[in-house]
């Protein structure tokens, strides 16, 4: 009984997920690559040389960070993999809402996921039951705390720089959840 | 070579076994891996050219004086209300806003605002955030939205200070 619901929440995310995320994707994409090329054009109209020096820095800078882009790549692949989202619908659906809030921000935390997927699992989450307190504290924290794009951070700004500011994220994070728990009178419940 | 950079060449390396290794034996949770890495590295992909080549314009055409007045020293209140602005229109995450964050300091952008760039990339952008409200309603977002914010402003501020202080500068020539 319960793995047949389980199952067909699952279809359901999935649609929900596939759906927006062409819809999405598509539309920032989109948006980008028309302002890029756009950039480009003016640029090249105005001056040949310069466009071809910006080139040129944007090939360096990018080559540069690669080897760190890839360790994110590496660390990304990896964790997804040892924490599906059924693990995370597992553990978040807890009734105790100061764990609740403790496990979302930790899986907020140390993974990492493109909004159109984050959303949806929420949405679905949400209709299971979890309160919006719990997360508010999953979804801040993904978006804020960068465990996994720590080598990103590290190779621009240095080792301190980024835990000082993974911290402070996450204590914002909290503080968001708690404030959210207050608004949709969860806090106190 | 230093030491560091041996040891991080023979982990990509021996990643790149692992998959080779379970893609032949048939071993699902490497492969399961190697689908994971190669899906972010396409999505990765879609993204990265662009903001690349946007820097790259940025650094070319910019006036460094244009950013100082903006986001440097002296702007004030205002430098930290259009770094929020850009990280509004920021495509991606906090991926992208690293290096983009990096090219504003160096053309003379003070740190606490380059922080609040960095802190609203990941959480103002506004195509996330319609999405968001879609799926957990517009209070959600709005709540979300008004404390996280000043939240992150403030601890912006907190942070360049503390750097400042401490006299603190990023390296140049990533």
């Amino acid at each position: 009984m319960t793995s047949k619901i389980c199952a067909n929440i699952f279809s359901k995310l999935k649609t929900h997920i596939n759906v927006h995320r062409i819809h999405l994707q598509g539309t920032q994409m989109y948006y980008l690559y028309i302002m890029t090329v756009l950039a480009l054009l003016i640029s090249i109209f105005k001056s040949v040389e310069k466009t071809a020096k910006a080139a040129k820095i944007a090939l360096k800078k990018f080559v540069k960070i690669l080897p760190a882009f890839l360790g994110m790549l590496i660390l990304v692949s990896i964790i997804l993999y040892l924490i599906p989202d059924n693990v995370i619908l597992k553990y978040l659906g807890n009734h105790n809402k100061f764990i609740g809030i403790m496990l979302g921000s930790f899986f907020g935390s140390i993974t990492l996921m493109p909004g159109f997927i984050a959303y949806p699992l929420c949405g679905i989450l949400l209709t299971k039951g979890v309160t919006y307190m719990v997360l508010s504290a999953f979804s801040t924290t993904l978006m804020m705390v960068g465990i996994l794009t720590y080598p990103i951070e590290k190779a621009y700004f240095g080792t301190k720089v980024t835990i000082i500011r993974n911290l402070i994220s996450f204590l914002i994070a909290i503080v968001v959840a708690l404030i959210t728990g207050i608004f949709f009178g969860e806090f106190l419940s | 070579m230093s030491f560091n950079r041996g040891i991080k060449i023979l982990g990509v390396f021996a990643f790149a076994c692992f998959i080779a290794v379970s893609v032949v034996m048939r071993f699902n949770p490497g492969k399961q891996i190697g689908i994971n890495f190669y899906h972010f590295s396409i999505a990765m992909l879609k993204i990265l050219p662009c903001a690349f080549i946007l820097i790259g314009l940025f650094e070319v055409w910019v006036k460094r004086k244009t950013v100082e007045t903006h986001l440097g020293e002296e702007s004030g209140i205002r430098g930290y209300l259009w770094a929020v602005l850009l990280a509004g229109t920021t495509v991606g995450g906090l991926y992208v806003a690293f290096p983009i964050a990096y090219s504003l300091y160096g053309k003379g952008a003070k740190l606490s605002i380059i922080f609040t760039y960095i802190g609203a990339s990941a959480i103002c952008r506004v195509p996330m955030t319609i999405f968001e409200a879609s799926f957990m309603g517009i209070k959600f977002s709005i709540i979300r939205l008004l404390v996280s914010t000043p939240l992150v402003i403030v601890g912006s501020m907190w942070l360049g200070n503390y750097l400042t202080a401490r006299k603190y500068k990023i390296l140049p020539g990533k």
